[in-house]
């Protein structure tokens, strides 16, 4: 059963060099397909595979939660039932590490004299603190772009978790010959129309990993999809379990719901 | 159905017993999540527990934080109010128990199980009658004969411990489990 | 209902309820020893299937609605706190979703089952236009629900949809945007829209739920249609309601929530569309707008009509169509079983309504084996309206039905059918 991450694996780290540069369609008036991979939460019985969602987790946090928010997640939610495995001390340390805006004062300031935004350390129940204070701030900072939340990034995107990685694994592509890339884009024939706002996020050793794993482009880019399916999807776990007993529920309830109908109308015949 | 026959009324019976049997336990089943999704959230779980910082009261003066939806009073008290308050004979209380989270069911109402540092009383403001908030007394502003709260829903009268001395309420206001981080600063729940 | 009740009280309690407020009675002679055509085959389950369908859509939305906030700022962030905070949120909201679709499914294979056995035709008209009306309710309700989430596809369907109106701008100047500025109650699709749909997305089921009284009621008087459409003549054709039916009813509303139940767990957001999970923009509009799947056949109808009134008419009388098909069937036979060129019309009906799916999903200027999807959204629109108008009257007098049988239990008892 190790034998087939272990595969897996080894097919990501060879993944971009499957498309080579000359192999890039000339039309690029649809985007290309989603390169189709395969995760730890797929089928009915597909769980998230915890190391790997927590290595998404540093991923977003040392390198998308420059740019991007994740509003809708907050720190509770790393841990518990339909968490990605940290316990109730690990939460408690991770949301205190966190700076979040505080509240009004006791004179109802939120700015310091020097007119910084106060902030004070988090407690489980804050969301993830965003970069930017508003869509107008995340616009001037990017180049007038904005980088979306990515709380339900997964579930908003045709191709879900393919997509997002086929988004972050798609750059360093040489554009078609008539292609043009737009002052301040990047080329990425994944995204609809090929000019992206977003400069290559991931490059190998963006991040050191703790339990060894090589921080290849492609590894980072698998981990953080799976932690934002996650993010998107928290109870996907949950659902996964209850639906297999409710399945098997139904299969014995329809079953004798037959063999009742049957008996009945025996006598009708 | 035409009369049950004689001939294999235990096997039709069981089918139709155990059909019914599944199709019970499965909607009793079924009516849990019905019933949980109006239980507390993980998010409101998650706010359980408070800290306040209570460095800034100045004596004789009451400040009231939110804990878990009621209000919560940290009160300062001046060294009459706790004199006031070591002067009672538990023996003579409506209610002898001290209805300290932190402790037995069956310990004492004295003023010393009912405030761990004497100089401050931390109490759920929740009156033990229906629930109301009761109303600070302060020497200015007196309320009822105690010195300790008055509830104006239906004159319950609490002394400076925020134990009951007259009126409907049955108990002392119940304190909360707390614990102190630092000299000045407290954690709730 | 039909004929005399057989219900005898039992107990002394009961006989003195029975003649004050005789509900037993009402219960016994409607779903216990009502005699029902002993030949009904699984199409006749999904009557059962619906009210089931209504009972969980109504249940879980009573649920939905204790922990959504009907405002344009915080609807979309309620329904995803239900999906990652309240316990069991996500089930009963993917429950909800889920519900609309196999609704509709339910809804669509009913009306296709009445079609063909004629189920519509004498004495059963208001049976059948008591259905159109639940239809159509079934419509105005999902409609309104889908807005609720307020992600991009709700906010976008509503301002469509609503534009509908706009239309009678053509016929009488401002009438039309008068119209849509009184339901959106603005300028535009916003906190008062989705106020005012929230209200009416929680009467509406009850409505519909009242309405399907009548359409019992309406069912009960003539009786139950069947696969045979000949009339009942005697006992001998019938079996009661209970057991014979309740538990074959059962039987297939268990199979139908086992599939349904199966997409809920494995596949939750198969029916949804991806931009409903991004808030509502009113400045950005997604580059395909597409209704939810049981309405895509009306909105293909609705496209392939270049001019917009029009456009909204031809959409409208689609629908209003369905209420005169009782007097647009001319023929004598009920079953198109034994309306052989009935039969093939009424297939290829079920294959166009297909296709104006299929159209309607894809984007207006698409085009499928060197067809562009319009043209074919004009040809299968012609076909919805010719099959109502033109061959249904047209077959009741050029057809020769096959000979019908003399009963019901006679074909059935039978070993040649």
């Amino acid at each position: 059963m190790k034998a087939l991450p272990l595969a897996v694996l080894a097919l990501l780290a060879f993944a971009p060099t499957v498309w080579a540069e000359d192999t890039i369609p000339v039309d690029l008036s649809e985007p290309l397909p989603p390169k189709t991979q395969t995760w730890s939460f797929d089928g009915p019985f597909g769980m998230f595979d915890r190391a790997a969602v927590q290595r998404g987790y540093q991923v977003y946090k040392e390198v998308c939660s420059a740019c991007h928010s994740l509003n809708r997640v907050s720190f509770h939610d790393l841990g518990g039932e339909s968490g990605i495995g940290f316990s109730a001390a690990q939460v408690k340390a991770l949301a205190a590490a966190a700076k979040v805006p505080a509240e009004p004062n006791d004179k109802g300031e939120t700015y310091d004299s020097s007119g910084e935004r106060m902030t004070r350390a988090g407690i489980p129940a804050d969301h993830m603190p965003a970069p930017f204070p508003n869509e107008e701030a995340a616009r001037t900072a990017n180049g007038g772009a904005l980088p979306p939340d990515l709380s339900l990034i997964v579930k908003a995107r045709n191709g879900g978790p393919n997509y997002v990685f086929s988004i972050l694994t798609g750059f360093g592509h040489k554009p078609p010959h008539g292609f043009t890339v737009q002052t301040g884009k990047y080329f990425n024939p994944w995204f609809p129309g090929g000019n992206i706002s977003m400069p290559p996020p991931l490059t190998d050793g963006a991040v050191t990993y703790s339990d060894g794993t090589q921080a290849t482009v492609a590894q980072e880019a698998h981990d953080v999809v799976t932690f934002l399916t996650w993010a998107s999807d928290p109870k996907l776990e949950q659902r996964h379990r209850i639906g297999f007993g409710v399945m098997i529920f139904m299969l014995v309830l329809s079953g004798l719901l037959f063999l009742s109908y049957r008996r009945v109308w025996k006598d009708a015949h | 159905m035409s009369a049950t026959t004689a001939d294999e009324p235990t096997r039709r019976d069981f089918i139709y017993i155990a059909t019914g049997a599944v199709a019970a336990v499965g909607a009793g089943l079924a009516a849990w999540p019905f019933i949980d999704q109006m239980n507390p959230s993980a998010s409101v779980l998650a706010l359980a527990s408070i800290e306040a910082d209570i460095g800034a009261i100045a004596p004789g003066q009451q400040v009231v934080f939110k804990y878990r939806g009621h209000p919560l009073f940290v009160r300062r008290r001046t060294p009459k109010e706790i004199a006031d308050a070591k002067a009672v004979n538990v023996a003579d209380l409506p209610d002898p128990y001290a209805r300290n989270s932190a402790l037995p069911d069956d310990a004492p109402a004295t003023d010393a199980n009912r405030a761990a540092h004497a100089e401050y009383v931390v109490l759920l403001g929740v009156c033990t009658h229906l629930g109301c908030t009761p109303t600070v007394s302060t020497p200015q502003v007196p309320q009822g004969e105690f010195g300790g709260w008055l509830c104006h829903c239906h004159g319950s009268q609490y002394d400076t411990a925020g134990r009951i001395r007259k009126g409907p309420a049955p108990q002392n206001l119940l304190v909360p489990p707390y614990s102190y981080v630092s000299p000045t600063r407290i954690k709730v729940g | 209902m039909s004929g005399p009740s057989t219900y005898v009280p039992k107990s002394g309690f009961a006989r003195w309820m029975d003649s004050r407020l005789p509900l037993a009675r009402f219960a016994h002679d409607t779903m216990l020893s009502f005699p029902t055509p002993r030949n009904l085959n699984i199409w006749y389950a999904f009557g059962a299937i619906l009210t089931t369908m209504l009972l969980v859509q109504i249940v879980t939305g009573i649920v939905l609605a204790m922990h959504y906030v009907a405002n344009a700022d915080m609807a979309f962030d309620s329904v995803d706190r239900m999906m990652r905070d309240i316990n069991y949120g996500w089930l009963i909201r993917f429950m909800h979703a889920n519900g609309a679709s196999f609704f509709f499914i339910a809804v669509y294979i009913h009306m296709f089952r009445g079609l063909y056995y004629g189920s519509y035709k004498a004495p059963r008209e208001v049976l059948w236009i008591l259905g159109v009306i639940l239809y159509l309710l079934m419509v105005a309700t999902a409609f309104f629900g889908y807005v609720l989430p307020w992600g991009q596809m709700s906010f976008w369907g509503a301002t469509v949809i609503t534009n509908f109106f706009s239309a009678l701008d053509q016929v009488t100047p401002h009438w039309g945007s008068a119209i849509a500025t009184w339901l959106w109650g603005g300028y535009a699709v916003g906190d008062p829209t989705l106020n005012r749909f929230f209200s009416l997305h929680y009467l509406l089921p009850f409505v519909i739920a009242g309405v399907v009284g009548l359409h019992i009621w309406a069912l009960h008087v003539p009786g139950n249609n069947n696969p045979l459409g000949i009339e009942v003549q005697g006992p001998q054709d019938t079996v009661p309601f209970h057991p014979y039916y309740t538990v074959k009813d059962g039987f297939y509303v268990a199979l139908f929530l086992l599939i349904y139940l199966g997409f809920v767990f494995y596949a939750p957001d198969f029916f949804g569309n991806p931009d409903n999970y991004t808030p509502a923009n009113p400045v950005v509009t997604p580059p395909d707008i597409v209704p939810e799947w049981y309405l895509l056949p009306y909105y293909a109808m609705l496209r392939s009509v270049p001019q917009k009134l029009i456009g909204v008419l031809v959409m409208a009388g689609s629908l209003v169509t369905l209420a005169f098909i009782p007097w647009l069937d001319t023929s004598k036979v009920r079953s198109s079983r034994f309306r052989p060129m009935m039969k093939q019309f009424f297939w290829i009906f079920v294959l166009d309504c297909i296709v104006l799916g299929y159209c309607g999903a894809q984007s207006v200027d698409a085009v499928r084996f060197g067809v562009p999807l319009v043209w074919a959204a004009r040809v299968g629109t012609l076909y919805y309206f010719g099959f109502f108008w033109v061959v249904m009257p047209l077959l009741g007098l050029i057809e020769t039905p096959k000979p019908l049988p003399a009963s019901i239990s006679q074909p059935v008892l039978s070993p040649a059918e």
